[in-house]
């Protein structure tokens, strides 16, 4: 995928390299290297080379058992208004314990990224005709976090 | 009240920053307006008929003089000298400019004050009744978590893209004055057999085009778990809220297509995960917080004043004023006094320019602890004078427009902007709450009928909760002219109601002459001093519809 922006060591960086390729409604024949298909179809084919993709309304709960050889899994925002994607990202770090990489894919702008990288995202393919430098700055958000989040699960009153 | 300590204060600042670079990049270009529209609604901008319209955040309805001042230069410097108190207890300013947000926000966070989240689908402000902390008939002081919620809830990164927005009141008293049955999620906070601190929640209550009442989906919640509590409700309402359609987007239509019980299990079982974890509410932070409400130093006063009571004997206007407008406090010698915003063709209902802004301000120092609170009937409230101030503070209030006698009374109107300023109305509020206004100036006819609520609402939206008057007008639109349908028997509080539609809709200039004989219909049933409302249920709709209808049958009506 292009304009991919990953979360190594707490720094961002463009992955200028990113080998994934998004299949989003699966055809023969599939495209060459590493894929990320649809989560049925990964599921009807279980792979540890290819990674999978949830819609909002997927449940993640199914993977469980397969959650040691997946080695990618995306989540996707239809439009960057719809927050089901926060939740399920919630729901795969906390609840199923999905320590690998979680992928932002779909309306993926700068000014969520924040939101984003709090509920335990840390990769984020950009939407493709935006700019990967532009999109860094999003990162950052507003750094008081008051309530809690994936990667700060105490909030602020346990932390004062 | 509440201050802000260095994270408070931090956060408003970068979010200043935050939107100043997102104007920039809008008018720049960068951003689209599709992009654009979610990020300025979160910072309380909207697109109005004729400008930007900037609604400004009062946690739980309650300012303080400095920041009251600072609307007022607000309203002086970036809009045309007034602005509207709405009834979720914020402000609201109707003429402002794009570029000029920034700098209102700055002015704003330099005072402990925001306008995040005021708008957009995602949790908005946390409202409380006005009279929290000093009401006779209070259980316990709601305003600590409902900080406490505001703060969890402020940027809450999971929940800022819900299905629609999210309205959230807690209270606590013998009367409901935040209108809890009406909201996403309502809180009543009581004290068990115990004496532990617990709460009823309600969930799935709201306006708008399918009014509904709340129902209780838990009781005896200890408050330790309200922060866990309600962000399982909120995961729950955001994976599974519909979002085809925004108007059946609220919670409450969720609650109603899952059934309240399958909805209670699915939330049960989501805070079976969360309820032990760090969400859990400490001691420690309760009195944190806490500690921002400590009741001021109030002096040791009899309760009965001699002064007040010499004047209310000497002044017959005063003590009509006193009667509907001065609340009891529950400290002895002390009471809360409502400021009416309703005083007719003089401003409409809400309104306050910034003379008037800066004078209740003064007052709040002069007569109070510097300390003002916004009602959810668009009025102002000093929370803690002292009785001997009283006639004092009521003449000044009169020079000030703020004096009027009618709190309670049919020309206590709450209105919405409506169609002279909102992009969604179908209809005017306005001008019809005045032409009402006009009808009954007669300040004793309308201490005589009583307490009587009439809700104006531009349309379906219901922004001026016409559903829960007892008198409710509603603006239709019919081949693009305005009507208005009256519902009667709304009510508000503890035996919350939705009103009925009483028949076809009425022309604007139809609706004075409409109300004039619902309440004629009231008189002529009335027993004693039976209030209005009570009348309604003893003889029912049919003598209202009779005789409003009975003089139109050859007027033009909307079939609506």
């Amino acid at each position: 995928m292009r304009n991919v922006i990953a979360l190594q060591g707490g720094r961002a960086q463009w992955q200028q390299a990113d080998a994934w390729t998004l299949v989003r409604e699966p055809g023969e024949p599939m495209p060459a290297g590493p894929l990320i298909v649809p989560l049925a179809c990964w599921i009807a084919q279980p792979s540890h080379e290819h990674g999978l993709w949830l819609g909002p309304d997927d449940d993640a709960e199914p993977l469980r058992p397969w959650l040691a050889s997946v080695p990618l899994i995306a989540v996707d925002f239809p439009s960057f208004r719809d927050g089901r994607g926060y939740s399920q990202a919630y729901l795969l770090r906390t609840r199923l314990g999905w320590a690998g990489e979680l992928r932002a894919i779909g309306d993926v702008l700068r000014d969520q990224l924040g939101h984003m990288r709090q509920c335990g995202f840390d990769s984020f393919a950009v939407r493709e005709d935006k700019s990967v430098e532009d999109a860094l700055k999003g990162l950052g958000g507003v750094s008081v976090l008051y309530g809690r989040s994936v990667i700060e699960p105490r909030p602020l009153f346990r932390r004062r | 009240m509440y201050h802000y300590d260095e994270y408070d204060r931090a956060l408003v600042f970068e979010r200043v920053a935050q939107f100043r670079d997102q104007v920039q990049r809008f008018m720049g270009g960068e951003l689209s307006d599709e992009e654009f529209l979610p990020l300025r609604l979160q910072n309380g901008l909207y697109l109005q008929k004729h400008a930007y319209m900037l609604r400004v955040a009062i946690p739980y309805g309650t300012l303080s003089a400095t920041q009251m001042r600072t609307l007022a230069r607000i309203a002086n410097d970036y809009d045309r000298g007034y602005g509207h108190f709405t009834t979720r207890q914020n402000i609201q300013f109707n003429w402002i400019a794009l570029e000029q947000v920034p700098d209102i926000l700055q002015r704003l966070a330099e005072v402990d004050m925001h306008a995040i989240q005021t708008s957009g689908n995602c949790v908005r402000n946390i409202t409380t009744e006005a009279f929290a902390g000093v009401a006779a008939d209070e259980l316990l002081d709601p305003r600590p978590l409902a900080e406490i919620l505001r703060q969890w809830s402020t940027i809450n990164p999971e929940f800022l893209f819900l299905p629609r927005k999210f309205k959230i009141a807690i209270c606590s008293a013998a009367q409901d004055r935040a209108a809890i049955m009406m909201h996403d999620i309502g809180l009543y906070l009581y004290r068990d057999e115990q004496g532990e601190m617990c709460l009823r929640v309600i969930v799935g209550g709201g306006l708008g085009r399918t009014p509904i009442l709340g129902l209780q989906i838990r009781d005896g919640l200890p408050w330790q778990h309200l922060l866990s509590y309600v962000e399982a409700i909120l995961r729950v309402y955001n994976r599974h809220g519909r979002r085809d359609n925004k108007y059946k987007a609220r919670i409450k239509i969720l609650v109603k297509a899952l059934g309240i019980e399958a909805f209670a299990r699915e939330v049960e079982q989501e805070w079976q995960h969360i309820k032990d974890g760090p969400a859990q509410l400490t001691a420690e932070e309760f009195q944190r917080v806490a500690a921002g409400f400590a009741a001021p130093a109030y002096q040791r006063l009899d309760d009965a004043d001699l002064e007040f009571g010499t004047q209310l004997s000497l002044n017959p206007a005063f003590a009509r004023w006193a009667s509907r407008s001065v609340q009891p406090h529950k400290v002895p010698g002390y009471a809360s006094v409502v400021l009416s915003t309703k005083p007719g063709l003089a401003s409409p209902p809400g309104d306050l320019t910034a003379a008037q802004m800066q004078a209740v301000a003064d007052w709040s120092e002069q007569f109070g602890f510097a300390e003002i609170r916004v009602a959810h009937e668009q009025n102002l409230i000093l929370p803690d004078v002292r009785k001997a101030d009283l006639h004092a503070l009521w003449q000044l209030a009169c020079e000030q427009g703020l004096g009027t006698a009618n709190s309670g009374l049919l020309t206590d109107i709450i209105a919405c902007p409506g169609g002279d300023f909102c992009a969604l109305a179908n209809a005017t509020s306005i001008p019809i709450a005045q032409a009402i206004q006009a009808r009954f100036d007669d300040l004793d006819y309308l201490h005589d009928l009583g307490e009587i609520s009439l809700n104006i609402s531009g349309c379906i939206n219901a922004c001026g909760h016409h559903h829960i008057g007892n008198i409710g007008i509603l603006g239709v639109d019919k081949n693009g002219s305005e009507w208005y349908q009256i519902t009667l028997g709304g009510a508000q509080g503890k035996d919350s109601q939705l009103g009925k539609v009483i028949g076809p809709s009425f022309s604007a200039a139809q609706i004075p002459g409409v109300i004039e004989r619902i309440i004629a219909t009231y008189c002529a049933y009335r027993e004693l001093d039976e209030p209005f409302l009570e009348t309604l249920h003893r003889v029912g709709l049919e003598p209202f519809k009779e005789r409003v209808y009975a003089v139109h049958e050859e007027a033009p009506t909307c079939a609506m």
